[in-house]
């Protein structure tokens, strides 16, 4: 009888389960909690007090994260607004940005891979009048510079194009899309969660005008992000989203989270100084994985530009197999899939699809997030497994067996359901 | 998500997979979904031209943990039943043993569609109209 549980053993000093699950979030790092503990306990103080020591205390620790922040990216601390994370920053750079730059124009240029923290915002402006153009992206998943030279006219006020992607990893070429914003007096905006640690960004060499930056990609915890706003060279003005007690030089009220700000400070710190020997690591431990599933598996390949993506990220197609069925196999690893079944909307990755794949491969994608805790024992482990429950199933694949056949699959009248 | 221990269970240890020879008079082949609906389950019986029994089924799936555990399922239940027997098993029967929810709804659908594709493949092969009942009442 055909069984598709595995048998692999787990090596020494390997505990299961795995997370390799990093671009969705990372485990807190323990430098980073040993930071926060202070703020949840005696140091409770609402930053915005002005005339206590509690207040001061609070105070000072949330402007020494700032600085922590703005370093890691080349900005001024005054230039980092606080907020409750990237999706909140996206929405306040975009609509903030709509709203104040509307007398000059109403046109946005963003791209489909965005994440939906963009797209979506975009899409409620364009019911609000705003004309927006999502560009296309190559097979690569970079987006063609022309494209982006040709969709700016002179209403054009805003350009958002993340820095890399949080399915491929694809890395766009922000520092010439800023150049070319740059030319055209737009403001450039970028998503920059997944790149910020993990791959060199700078927003004076980059050309960055606005970025949502996230504490919790960075092994910081969840609940805070920032929003970078250049200060000189353009200024860029940002129209306040929330009102309230006007905190952050009023483009977002609300008290501050001072522990998460502490947080995230402390985890930009660590990752400033890790950032080159942590990215050579992760890219072994993600080559190593890669070079393991390709020797022993055909019909895999990797989805995106191979060149221009960050260090950690590994996006497979494991072809004839579907990916909700090869995670049920490896359930004591932590990976997502761009399989439909594995989404709320019953949909294939919209990343992978504006790549070009058809929706069968994206159903088969498996993305491994490598971070800063895996291990090479890790790495072995879950390609190990990966081999033998993808074998498994593409014995019990009607499509696998048909193509080693030599059916033309695309030849087949499928009745799509 | 999580799986009904049954939909585990047949996904761990899946039943009757495998290939029958599609050429073969007795053999009725079902092959239904799309790759790019994330699922196509192809199922085979082999029918006693006497008594009209299923007695071999087999299928391969391509799909989540559901539509596995659906299609084997269902080769299970057919196995041993008449071709007319077999015909009466509903989507909603695989719904209830496997426990699964309103978002797998569609594996067990198609099951049931890949049951009546090998059966209607093997009524045409044998010259069985379509809805008429193929039970020979004599063999029974």
């Amino acid at each position: 009888m055909a069984t598709v549980t595995s048998q692999v053993e787990v090596p020494a000093g390997v505990t299961l389960p795995i997370y390799m699950d990093n671009h969705a979030t990372s485990p807190l790092d323990p430098r980073v909690l040993e930071a926060m503990m202070p703020f949840f306990t005696n140091k409770f103080g609402n930053a915005a007090s002005r005339n206590h020591s509690f207040g001061w205390e609070a105070e000072q620790a949330v402007e020494t994260a700032r600085e922590q922040i703005a370093k890691l990216i080349g900005a001024s601390a005054k230039e980092i607004i606080f907020t409750s994370g990237a999706t909140e920053s996206d929405n306040l750079a975009i609509k903030g940005i709509a709203e104040m730059y509307r007398e000059r124009g109403n046109h946005i240029i963003t791209q489909v891979t965005e994440h939906k923290a963009v797209l979506d915002t975009c899409k409620r402006l364009e019911k609000y009048g705003y004309r927006v153009t999502y560009l296309p992206v190559k097979a690569d998943g970079l987006i063609d510079l022309d494209d982006l030279k040709r969709a700016i006219d002179d209403k054009t006020i805003l350009v958002t194009i993340m820095a890399a992607n949080n399915e491929i990893g694809v890395i766009q070429p922000v520092r010439e899309i800023g150049k070319i914003c740059h030319e055209k007096g737009v403001i450039f905006h970028t998503d920059a969660v997944q790149i910020i640690g993990k791959a060199p960004f700078n927003v004076i060499q980059d050309n960055v005008d606005v970025a949502s930056l996230s504490g919790h990609k960075i092994y910081g915890p969840k609940g805070v992000g920032a929003l970078y706003v250049r200060r000189r060279n353009p200024r860029v003005q940002i129209a306040a989203q929330i009102d309230g007690g006007g905190h952050e030089r009023g483009m977002r009220s609300g008290t501050l989270n001072v522990p998460g700000i502490v947080g995230m400070g402390k985890a930009c710190e660590i990752a400033m100084q890790e950032m080159d020997t942590e990215a050579a690591y992760l890219r072994g431990l993600r080559d190593r994985l890669k070079e393991k599933l390709e020797s022993a598996l055909d019909y895999v390949h990797v989805n995106g530009s191979w060149e221009h993506r960050l260090p950690g990220n590994l996006n497979m197609s494991f072809v004839y197999v579907e990916g909700e069925s090869l995670l049920m196999g490896i359930n004591d690893v932590a990976v997502s899939s761009g399989s439909a079944c594995t989404s709320a909307t019953l949909e294939p990755s919209y990343v992978l699809k504006a790549l070009g794949l058809g929706d069968d491969v994206a159903h088969s994608s498996i993305r491994f997030g490598l971070g800063r805790f895996n291990t090479q024992a890790e790495v072995d482990y879950v390609a190990a497994k990966v081999i033998d429950i993808v074998k498994k199933l593409r014995e019990l694949s009607p499509l696998y067996e048909m193509v080693k056949e030599g059916i033309d699959l695309t030849k087949i009248e499928w009745q799509a359901h | 998500m999580a799986y009904s221990d049954k939909v585990v269970d047949h996904y761990n240890n899946p039943r009757n997979v495998g290939t029958l020879d599609k050429s073969s008079q007795e053999v009725g082949t079902g092959l239904v979904g799309a790759p790019e609906c994330g699922d196509v389950m192809r199922l085979q019986i082999k029918v006693n031209p006497e008594t009209q029994v299923i007695e071999e089924a087999k299928f391969k799936t391509f799909g989540c943990g559901s539509a596995i555990a659906s299609s084997s399922l269902a080769t299970e239940w057919i196995k041993g039943r008449t071709v007319e027997d077999a015909m009466a098993i509903k989507n909603t029967d695989i719904v209830k043993e496997l426990a699964l929810p309103p978002v797998k709804i569609h594996c067990s659908v198609l099951a049931e569609d890949a049951i009546r594709a090998a059966i209607g493949d093997w009524k045409k092969k044998n010259g069985v109209a379509e809805n008429a009942p193929a039970a020979v009442e004599s063999a029974k």
